[in-house]
């Protein structure tokens, strides 16, 4: 099935629906270099709604933009420009994924319906400060996705752990879930493991995790709203 | 046709159908690049400018964020009729660059370096206002044996904290801040810059230049923003405002600055202003690196070299003889 294509700024991002579906919805983001999967993965167990899986900038379907520039912040930015069309969603990201997920349940509080952080490529991000300064230039010959800048610039993508809780606290505080972003990683890098010591963060494996969300995002809907009492 | 001659036809044209542009044009002192070439990098189109001798000793200059090339249109002329052949380029997204989809310090890290191949192999003096000072300080760390000199214009971070405030009241600033980041982009693909007259450019920019006269101001319209059937507006890309998201520490900065192996003259205006970074005097001296020159302006703000360009003219050569 051709993907739905999305616009953010001048990118075209590609948003796959791998099932169609009643209810809450659940965005997959994939992992450094990585490109969306053809169907749910079966470690993530069932969900009754739809699933939609995004593409990053410069990877899969999505385009690849000229000479660089990558920053998770724009992946944050793919990421909202894929909430805003499906207008709600549980999000599960998978390495570099994980790490924006963080950021998008942040920065999405309520539109954000739980946000589960697995292991995968680009997790690590390039550390907790800079490393010493170089300029990379790929290969311009190497178009084909994904895009060499995104591999060298997203891996070196800094990533303080005191940057991370603040969007742990601001989930936290703005979400009406009891615990709005869960761990599934064995892989803890330094953001990671300062994420995991912030009260009001889960541990769980995926398919865990989502089923926790998917019984209370089923039950906020069953309660009776204020004008039927 | 050469490339002067062409830079002429493409400037003079919207001037001579605006009146009040053609007034606006006339700047005392100000001075229009000698040449204009395009370098395109890995796709993406550079406008790299240049003033004085193509034979004379090349600097690179780099502009502040918002900026562009035509802001040093008084300052490089003093440098160009000293011998020097100045090149500066606007960086992506501003001025007559193109508009990339995406931006990053690392990425006008790299765009620097495009330019400064263009010039040629040997190391050259280089010298950043700003967040090109900024830019620089990471461009030399990288390759440092292409840079044989280094002025930093204003352009060095301060190590200030934000006054505190509450946890939760912080976490709620960030929401806002972040939400309204993201709304933004959302709607940047279909944004284009609000047209007005020259004036009427001018003084919204005034709100960030309040120390800049309104007739420089003025001249910056002329150059740094397009004649559209509804209006002039300004060249920059709809999608880049200030603020923003990201990691980013002083310290980062500063610990690259320390470690420079070239020489490195340090100017500081001291007087606060909105664009400024309000970096002290104290702030900046631990982290020199070894032989630097530190020069202070108690009565000038952060533009510098717009608000006293033969004093700093006058300094950076002393500088570089």
């Amino acid at each position: 099935m051709s993907p739905v294509r999305l616009r953010h700024d001048r990118v075209e991002l590609a948003l796959h629906i791998l099932q169609e579906g009643e209810g809450p919805a659940l965005l997959l983001l994939h992992g450094l270099g990585e490109r969306s999967p053809t169907e749910l993965p079966a470690e993530l167990g069932a969900w009754p709604g739809k699933v939609a899986a995004l593409d990053f900038t410069g990877h899969g379907e999505s385009s690849i933009p000229q000479a660089g520039g990558y920053t998770a912040e724009v992946l944050m930015g793919d990421a909202d420009t894929a909430l805003q069309h499906l207008g709600e969603a549980t999000v599960v990201g998978r390495g570099l994924g994980a790490y924006i997920a963080l950021l998008l349940a942040g920065a999405r509080p309520r539109a954000v319906r739980g946000a589960v952080l697995c292991d995968g490529l680009g997790l690590a991000g390039g550390g907790r400060e800079p490393g010493s300064s170089s300029v990379v230039f790929p290969n311009p010959a190497a178009s084909a996705p994904p895009d060499p800048f995104a591999l060298a610039e997203l891996a070196r993508d800094v990533r303080p752990p005191d940057y991370a809780t603040a969007f742990v606290r601001q989930a936290n505080q703005l979400s009406d879930l009891e615990q709005p972003v869960t761990v599934a990683c064995a892989d803890r890098p330094e953001w990671l493991e300062a994420v995991v010591q912030e009260p009001g963060v889960g541990e769980a494996r995926p398919a865990a995790a989502l089923a926790s969300y998917l019984v209370q995002l089923q039950a906020a809907s069953l309660q009776p709203g204020p004008e039927a009492c | 046709m050469n490339e002067a001659t062409s830079l002429a036809t493409a400037t003079s044209a919207p001037i001579a159908q605006d009146p009040a542009a053609a007034e606006a044009a006339r700047y005392p002192g100000a001075r229009r690049p000698d040449r204009r070439r395009t370098l395109v990098h890995h796709g993406l189109e550079l406008a790299v400018w240049e003033w004085g001798d193509e034979t004379g000793q090349p600097i690179l200059f780099a502009h502040g964020g918002f900026d562009f090339a035509g802001t040093f249109d008084v300052f490089a002329p003093l440098l160009a009729d000293a011998g020097y052949r100045v090149v500066s380029w606007d960086q992506r997204g501003h001025g007559d660059s193109g508009h990339a989809a995406l931006y990053s310090w690392d990425a006008d890290v790299r765009d620097m370096l495009a330019v400064l191949d263009s010039i040629g192999p040997d190391p050259i003096p280089i010298l950043g206002h700003s967040k090109g000072g900024g830019i620089a300080i990471h461009l030399i760390q990288a390759v440092p044996h292409r840079i044989t000199r280094f002025i930093n214009v204003d352009g060095i971070p301060s190590q200030k904290n934000p006054p505190d405030v509450a946890d939760h009241d912080r976490t709620k600033l960030l929401a806002n801040e972040l939400s309204g980041w993201l709304d933004h982009r959302g709607r940047a693909g279909t944004k284009t810059r609000r047209p007005d007259s020259i004036d009427g450019l001018a003084r919204r920019r005034q709100k960030m230049n309040p120390r800049l006269s309104i007739e420089w101001l003025r001249y910056l319209v002329t150059v740094g923003a397009r004649l559209d059937a509804d209006g002039w507006r300004w060249k920059i890309d709809p999608v880049l405002r200030p603020g923003g998201f990201g990691p980013w520490r002083a310290a980062w900065s500063l610990r690259r600055m320390v470690a420079l192996p070239v020489r490195m003259l340090a100017i500081l205006g001291l007087q606060p202003e909105p664009m400024g970074w309000g970096t002290s005097e104290e702030g900046v001296l631990p982290y020199l690196p070894r032989d630097a020159e530190l020069v202070t302006f108690e009565d000038t703000g952060h533009f510098v070299h717009i608000e006293q360009p033969e004093r700093v003219a006058a300094r950076v050569l002393e500088f570089l003889s």
